[in-house]
């Protein structure tokens, strides 16, 4: 029993880290990932907002009856979403001013609605909560990560301090959306070599879509059709 | 509103913030729905008119119900319901009246609640801040913003289809195969968008 608590736990950090090998949550992942520090922001405030929806949707399981939990899981992860970009607001001004319009966006993230329909209604409190904490460490690694070497490479500073060499010879396009493609490209493919044999990987698609559930299209395969 | 302004703010939206390319907006569907041209489309046409109708929608709730009552914190969650019961609206409305275009829009109508495009738009619209330099937009501004970025949508998921389906016979190393050297092919494809900054400013000069 032990065991699988930590294999719930770490399980989120490599072998199915929600944004490398899953591919969800893609749009925050290259849009907050210029600069190291707004990445960290940018995972905590998801992690935050992911624990908390997890831990109450396992709560609500039964409460909530099967044909709307969309709508409340939605209602419940903005209600988060709102509490977090408050507290930002508040003792973060300059990380909320940065994350800007990527802040309630947090909302539409799949990875959160991804692991409440895929995990949280069907375990445990303490399970869904090793669940959250392990796939939202998956996400701010990969996202500090990412920017780290964006910002390392594109702007010549880590953290905002600058590195010796690179600071007068960036690639700036890195920085840029190009290069923000580009990284995630490259950490995908790296990922794929070093681990190849161990993640099962799933074909992105219809069916790693949250809502595939409500979407007769996925079932059929009709929007993945050569 | 001048023609002037109405192709400067269609413009803008479509090319220099292309919302896929170059804001990082609904990238999930742009990847997940891009491999063949018919589904790519059939999906930013609804999302054009999610898009148009959620603008219709929340905008004046911002304005009339939010911001007179003084609840703007409610934004993120209103906006959510709103798109959310507006595309299972469209839906049972479109599956009723118009049975046909339920055919080929339908399938794609749930997976639009999620797109965060849209909600996207619908904040971008009535926050403060706006790509265009204009503060505060009009109703009829905020509703040709959200065409303009509609289109730059159904721009980017057309290009990019056709791109994918040359991808899909070449021979990409092992580990590349698959979603790393779509990405790469994408910000290829986003780097072309940087020949728009500077045009629209000039050619309404």
């Amino acid at each position: 029993m032990k065991g699988e608590r930590l294999k719930t736990l770490t399980k989120g950090i490599i072998l199915e880290n929600p944004v490398l090998v899953l591919v969800l949550g893609t749009c925050p992942t290259l849009a907050t990932s210029t600069q190291a520090s707004n990445a960290f922001g940018m995972g905590a405030a998801a992690t935050a907002v992911l624990i908390c929806s997890n831990v109450f949707i396992s709560l609500l399981r039964r409460a909530i009856s099967d044909k709307v939990r969309i709508p409340c899981y939605i209602v419940l992860i903005a209600t988060f979403v709102t509490i977090v970009q408050m507290i930002l607001n508040a003792f973060a001004y300059p990380i909320y001013e940065a994350l800007g319009l990527y802040l309630p966006l947090i909302v539409v993230n799949c990875i959160i609605l991804g692991r409440a329909e895929a995990f949280a209604n069907k375990h445990g409190v303490l399970d869904s909560a090793l669940d959250a904490i392990g796939m939202g460490l998956g996400f701010t690694l990969t996202l500090f990560v990412m920017a780290s070497i964006r910002e390392i490479f594109g702007n010549g500073t880590w953290m905002g301090l600058p590195i010796p060499v690179l600071a007068d010879n960036h690639i700036s396009i890195l920085t840029m959306a190009p290069g923000g493609f580009f990284v995630f490209g490259c950490l995908i493919a790296c990922v794929n070599k070093w681990f190849k044999n161990k993640p099962k990987k799933k074909d992105f698609g219809c069916e790693g879509c949250p809502s595939a559930s409500l979407c007769q299209a996925a079932g059929r395969k009709e929007c993945e059709a050569k | 509103m001048t023609i002037k302004l109405f192709c400067t703010i269609i413009l803008t939206a479509m090319f220099v913030e292309n919302y896929v390319l170059q804001q990082f907006l609904g990238i999930c569907p742009f990847l997940g729905v891009s491999k063949k041209l018919d589904s790519a489309f059939g999906m930013s046409v609804a999302v054009i008119f999610v898009m148009l109708l959620a603008t219709a929608v929340t905008y004046p709730i911002q304005h009339f119900i939010l911001e007179a009552l003084g609840l703007e914190y409610m934004q993120t969650i209103v906006f959510i319901l709103v798109i959310a019961a507006l595309v299972q609206l469209v839906e049972i409305v479109l599956k009723k009246y118009v049975p046909a275009l339920h055919a080929s829009l339908g399938v794609y109508l749930p997976l639009i609640t999620t797109n965060c495009a849209v909600l996207g738009v619908c904040i971008d619209n009535v926050d403060t801040y706006m790509g265009t330099g204009i503060f505060g937009l009009t109703f009829g501004q905020a509703l040709t913003y959200s065409l303009g970025a509609g289109l730059g949508f159904l721009m980017a998921m057309v290009l990019f289809s056709g791109v994918r389906s040359r991808i899909e016979d070449n021979d990409a190393p092992p580990s590349f195969k698959g979603m790393p050297i779509t990405l790469i092919s994408a910000a290829i494809l986003s780097v072309s968008f940087f020949g728009f900054a500077g045009v629209i400013d000039n050619i309404f000069k």
